[in-house]
């Protein structure tokens, strides 16, 4: 169960692309009731790539530092691989299986971020991104 | 476990062996359980009465004229007796058993609520309520176009202000319902003084006993409340048993809420007319397990002695707040140690930097059970505090200074993973 390794914990206390995106032109809120994250996903995305991205919010480490992570891995990659995007994808990109009890801390931005792209293409949540 | 002298400590060692919980590990070390605010472990004595009664005595209660259906019947009506006795009520026609105290409070608010409370009268609860003792009066609130007002805090966020108090007595509520100990701040309220004040305006009192009955001697007559609601399963008892007492008075003026079998004495099919107290109340098959396991839950505790008890978690607690406060870099919310009368062994507390839900999940690596969260007590916790969760350690008569020493640890372990100075 040990999760909290460095890179997680790095992340956290300075996480990548925290902020507000100004030029955003696709935004979602996410929420988890679990530890109370709150976290507003920013996209700027031009011609179907994602130009930039950053995230908002306050929360627990892991759902900060997967934040952190994501948002890393996804600059530069075209919406639609982002729609098929799951939560193995996800596993791999921050390094730890966050159990069940974190499983909701940890997709919270997945989940922000798809949202952001179905709204984004006007398209509804996919069953599979409502479960996240 | 035989009966102590009220005198002496609680031996935690001898306890722990009636509590087979305490022989499982978690996440591979001894469990060490700080959760007892939540609900309670059981005692070997309370999972043998449901055992027992499943095995020797199994029969539906009331009217079987056979000797297993009279003991199950004497064996359930004797755990009201019990409880009656516990809480200082006067007989069983005062104690109605429900789930828990959400199913309590909810009683009162619809029940006495519909018939008693109208547009524009005011119900005053506080700051530090449960949300079993805010949502049925909200949900009264807007059945009825009444008005809920909330006692505030004092400026350290650790008691009732008494001026905020008085200034709501003054719109004259219809009823006062306020918790006994907060399940947050472990603050005990002074509820006879409340009591005495709110009766002086003609309110009706409840008193949310959830976080006091299952750790102080509580006397329902000398507090003077109309209703005191509490929960079997934060008292060493099984899930789904809990109470709602009521003075006669108040539970014969009232209406029941479900009608059926058994809170009936007759039926024709024009009329009905309801049975005695408390039978009028608990309409269909009781939970009989639960009602019998609580009573055996109540002869535990009354073997250790509440006093005792109480003493032993003061005991707890000043110990914690003491450890506690040499730490750096922790806020500790509710009374501090020099107000230890009015702190019941419930202690919030925030590492600063780190979120309250990394702190369970460390504290679970080392085998110690805490919870994180807003603990049902949104209002306080994101209103009040300002804090979107807090982490709870509490106590019951089964934990020791050793339990304290190890989450002392254990916050020294959080602080070097999230690199937190000394
Ligand atoms: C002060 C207080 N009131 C009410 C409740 C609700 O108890 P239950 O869930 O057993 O109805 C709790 C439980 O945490 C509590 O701490």
């Amino acid at each position: 169960m040990d999760f909290y390794v460095e890179e997680l914990i790095d992340n956290y206390e300075h996480p990548h692309n925290k902020g507000k995106l100004e030029h955003a032109n696709a935004e979602f809120h996410g929420h988890n009731p679990v530890c109370g994250d709150d976290l507003t996903l920013y996209l700027d995305i031009e011609d179907g790539v994602v130009k930039d991205v950053k995230f908002d919010g306050d929360g627990c480490s892991i759902s900060v530092a997967s934040a952190s992570m994501l948002t890393d891995a996804i600059k530069g990659k075209r919406i639609e691989d982002i729609e098929k995007m799951g939560f193995d994808d996800l596993k791999k990109i921050i390094g730890i299986d966050p159990g069940p009890v974190r499983l909701h801390c940890a997709t919270l931005s997945l989940k922000a971020l798809k949202g952001a792209v179905f709204l984004y293409e006007h398209k509804p949540m996919d069953a599979e991104t409502k479960k996240l | 476990m035989m009966a102590m002298p009220s005198n002496e400590s609680i031996d935690v060692e001898s306890i722990k062996k009636d509590f087979p919980i305490f022989k499982i590990r978690m996440a591979g070390k001894p469990l060490v359980y700080l959760d007892s605010a939540a609900t309670s472990q059981k005692p070997q004595q309370v999972i043998d009465s449901i055992v027992k009664y499943y095995s020797e005595y199994n029969a539906n209660i009331h009217r079987g004229i056979y000797e297993i259906a009279e003991r199950a019947t004497e064996e359930y009506t004797n755990s009201k007796a019990k409880l009656a006795k516990l809480i200082g009520a006067k007989g069983i026609e005062n104690i109605v058993y429900v789930r828990n105290t959400t199913e309590a409070i909810n009683l009162v608010a619809i029940s006495w609520g519909n018939a008693n409370v109208n547009k524009g009268d005011h119900i005053l609860i506080s700051d530090m309520e449960h949300h079993s003792n805010i949502v049925p009066w909200q949900l009264l609130e807007r059945r009825k176009g009444a008005v809920l007002d909330y006692i505030k805090l004092d400026s350290g966020n650790e008691r009732l202000d008494m001026e905020s108090f008085k200034e709501n007595l003054e719109k004259d509520p219809k009823i006062v319902a306020i918790t006994h100990a907060s399940n947050v701040l472990g603050t005990i309220n002074d509820v006879k003084y409340i009591t005495r004040e709110a009766k002086k305006h003609g309110a009706v009192v409840l008193i949310d006993g959830a976080q006091s009955a299952p750790h102080m001697p509580v006397d329902v007559g000398s507090i003077g409340c109309d209703f005191f609601a509490l929960s079997g399963h934060k008292m060493l008892g099984p899930t789904g048993i809990g109470a709602l007492y009521g003075t006669e008075e108040i539970l014969d003026s009232m209406e029941p809420l479900f009608g059926g079998g058994d809170m009936i004495s007759a039926v024709t099919r024009q009329t009905y007319s309801w049975n005695s107290l408390p039978w009028k109340f608990e309409a269909g098959t009781s939970n009989i397990e639960g009602g019998i396991a609580f009573g055996a839950a109540i002869d535990y505790l009354n073997n250790v002695g509440m006093e005792r008890i109480h003493r032993h978690e003061a005991e707890l607690t000043r110990y914690a707040l003491e450890s506690l406060e040499g730490i750096k870099n922790i806020e500790v919310y509710g009374p501090k140690k020099e107000d230890i009368a009015v702190k019941s062994g419930v202690i919030s507390f925030g590492i600063k930097g780190v979120h309250p839900h990394d702190v369970a999940q460390i504290f679970n690596s080392e085998g110690i059970a805490i919870r994180a969260g807003h603990h049902c007590a949104m209002p306080l916790v994101t209103e009040v505090l300002n804090k979107g969760a807090v982490s709870r350690m509490s106590f019951y008569l089964y934990n020791s200074r050793e339990d304290i020493d190890k989450a002392v640890a254990a916050i020294g372990k959080v602080k070097k993973i999230f690199k937190i100075k000394e």
